[in-house]
């Protein structure tokens, strides 16, 4: 459905070249949910811009439902739906009247199409005299997604849908995504949130324009071979340090209240002894799966030490 | 055209919702109007000035009642001693000082020969000179009327002051003002409403669906130039019925070359929208690169002809300038296109050439 290859994109600065995306490969088969996982300023939306045809790459190819993104631009721009990192939609006009709008852009109409925003729009519905920009973050999300699928689209690309959102609104709006596609739908999605990538069918890790790793979210984790620890103890912050100096650990990072430690050779009882001899207390030690977000770490910190070596 | 009708509406929407919006799109022509119809004017109306008559005869108290009486003078304080003059000017209560000599009647009589002596306030050079001007009109008028027959050769210059017998400002500013309510108008206003769907995202959607670039250009611009001919037509009416101006020739011409101009600053605010992302730098561009240069060098404010070469040349480039000429000639001289050709040809060739440029730089594609 979605097909890249040696995607380049670099933007020119007064005083730099930024590198965007180095030879980005993607292979996206129908109704599949495919997220692209990486932090801000990892070349998501620059990305997204070239599959949605709004920017053109300096190299490389990609076809969108087997139609090129440079030649086919304006039959892609028919059968795509894209929902912007921001929430672009009209402040000043209601939320009717923005859906209104998108739908005849897209020469339908919202009748036509309702069974499949309906769920989503049932939950608008009772502010749908209300204007976009008094909505609360949510509820812009929801009409943001409403307004891209008006039109039945082949395939959806949501940039960062989920940020800026609540927890509560998140969680929902990926219940709606597994219902779309559920219904057969392609969705291409990035996100910032690890978390959130247990949710797609594939994965693709992205850092600086690169593609760290592309994989269904359980062979990622699967990926993590070496037994992994969350740690915690009285003084988190010398526990950081400490646990650097320890020669058994190989990473330590902190992953909210607890200290994700891996070792190849791991020793739950001489790393106890130790930390107890440097003055922590309340140690508490246990063995966890690995999750997305230690996968990238871990391929991040490869990288980090090859370009220190290859420096 | 359903997609073309949606949008326009939708502009319309983005337009009546902001209060802002609405009051520089219809409170602009009308306060602009206003303003230089009766606050901002060099007409001189009742202005005081202070008389120090040496005589006071017969001759000379006729003469200084017919100064009083002029509607462009008030004869504020009678002054009675040479040193007065200079206090008064500098209190600055009075704008010019008329001494009468003398044994005004008598020396007119006798010798056929007396001098007034008119001391202006020069610190407003055009204001002085203006004073200045009706001043001695009236006095020959007084002269003529009371000795005409006493002088035996005399040539008097017949003045007639053509299309515009009153001399009133408004002649010169009504054009000067539609010009620039309509480079408000056009040009600030649609680069502004193009930008900003840019600034908030909102392009990247519509780039992103099937509208056609040209199309979303037209329907963003559409509904302003029908505004332009709302302020048009604002103007036309407050010149005629509040001001007094006539309207001499064709109003249908003129308002049909008001619309060229409209579609002239259309396209520029198009392209200043084409290379700006930010509706601040659009705003400035077309105050400072349009707006200054429209009051500057069309002819409105200071006359072209007094400039230095190089500044001529360079208001060619104004095309505020053209359509300054146009309507002048056409609303005041009432002249027909025959007259006016040569303008509008400049006029019509300048919004081909930003057109197409505008059209040509507005992008398929992001940044």
């Amino acid at each position: 459905m979605i097909f890249a290859k040696q995607l380049t994109k670099s933007y020119k600065t007064k005083t730099e070249e930024v590198k965007a995306l180095l030879s980005v490969d993607l292979n996206i088969s129908k109704g599949e949910m495919f997220g692209v996982i990486g932090p801000d300023g990892a070349g998501k939306t620059s990305l997204f811009r070239i599959l949605t045809t709004l920017l053109l790459a300096d190299s490389g190819s990609a076809t969108v439902n087997g139609l090129d993104v440079v030649k086919d631009y304006a039959k892609i721009r028919q059968q795509i739906g894209y929902m912007p990192g921001r929430f672009s939609l009209y402040q000043d006009l209601t939320v009717e009247e923005n859906l209104q709008f998108f739908a005849t852009i897209f020469n339908t109409t919202i009748e036509e199409n309702y069974s499949l925003i309906k769920d989503i729009y049932e939950q608008i519905a009772p502010f749908k005299d209300r204007r976009a920009g008094q909505l609360s973050g949510g509820m812009k999300q929801k009409l943001a997604l409403s307004c891209a699928l008006i039109h039945r689209p082949v395939v959806l690309f949501l940039d960062e849908p989920t940020t800026g959102v609540d927890a509560v609104s998140r969680k929902e709006f990926w219940q709606m995504l597994k219902k779309l596609k559920n219904d057969g739908l392609t969705i291409l999605v990035s996100t910032p949130y690890m978390d959130e990538a247990e949710q797609c069918d594939r994965i693709a890790l992205i850092q600086e324009g690169k593609i760290l790793m592309n994989n269904t979210p359980e062979k990622a984790r699967a990926s993590f071979t070496e037994p992994l620890f969350a740690i915690r103890s009285d003084n988190m912050y010398k526990l950081l340090h400490d646990l650097r100096d320890v020669n058994l650990v190989n990473a330590a990072h902190i992953f909210g209240e607890y200290i994700h430690i891996s070792s190849p050779f791991i020793n739950q009882e001489t790393i106890v002894e130790e930390l107890k001899l440097k003055g922590h207390n309340q140690i508490q030690l246990i063995q966890i799966d690995p999750s997305i977000e230690d996968v990238f770490i871990k391929l991040l910190t490869h990288l980090e030490s090859h370009e220190q070596i290859s420096e | 055209m359903k997609q073309f009708r949606a949008f326009i509406k939708k502009e319309w929407f983005h337009i009546f919702r902001d209060r802002k919006t609405v009051f520089i799109l219809f409170g602009m022509p009308v306060i602009q109007i206003l303003i230089f119809g009766f606050a901002l004017t060099n007409e001189v109306k009742n202005a005081n000035i202070a008389v120090l008559d040496y005589s006071k005869d017969a001759k000379s108290i006729q003469l200084i009642q017919k100064i009083d009486a002029s509607k462009y003078f008030d004869v504020y304080s009678s002054l009675n001693r040479a040193s007065d003059i200079d206090k008064v000017l500098k209190s600055g209560k009075v704008k010019m000082v008329i001494v009468v000599p003398q044994g005004f009647t008598q020396s007119l009589e006798a010798k056929h020969k007396v001098s007034i002596q008119l001391i202006a306030d020069a610190s407003d050079p055009n204001f002085a000179t203006t004073l200045f001007n009706y001043g001695t009109s009236i006095i020959n008028d007084f002269q003529k009327q009371y000795f005409i027959e006493k002088i035996p050769l005399v040539v008097t210059p017949e003045i007639r002051m053509l299309y515009n017998p009153q001399l009133k400002g408004a002649f010169n500013f009504v054009p000067g003002v539609m010009a620039m309510v309509l480079m408000l108008v056009s040009t600030m206003m649609t680069s502004i409403a193009i930008v900003k769907e840019k600034e908030l995202g909102t392009m990247e959607v519509l780039l992103a669906s099937p509208l056609r670039p040209l199309l979303i250009i037209i329907s963003k611009t559409i509904p302003y130039l029908f505004l332009s001919l709302i302020n048009i037509t604002t103007i036309l009416l407050l010149s005629v019925f509040v001001l007094d101006l006539p309207i001499n020739g064709s109003v249908f011409l003129l308002v049909i070359l008001s619309m060229l101009f409209a579609i002239t600053c259309l396209s520029l605010g198009i392209l200043i929208s084409s290379s700006t992302n930010s509706q601040q730098v659009a705003m400035l561009i077309s105050l400072m690169g349009l707006f200054l240069p429209t009051i500057m060098l069309s002819g409105f404010m200071f006359p072209i002809e007094n400039m230095p070469l190089p500044m001529q040349f360079i208001s060619n480039l104004v095309p505020a300038k053209w359509y300054f000429y146009i309507v002048k000639d056409v609303m005041i001289k009432g002249l027909g296109i025959g007259s006016i050709w040569k303008e509008v040809l400049v006029l019509f060739g300048m919004t081909i050439f930003f057109l197409v440029i505008s059209i040509k730089k507005f992008k398929l594609y992001l940044s």
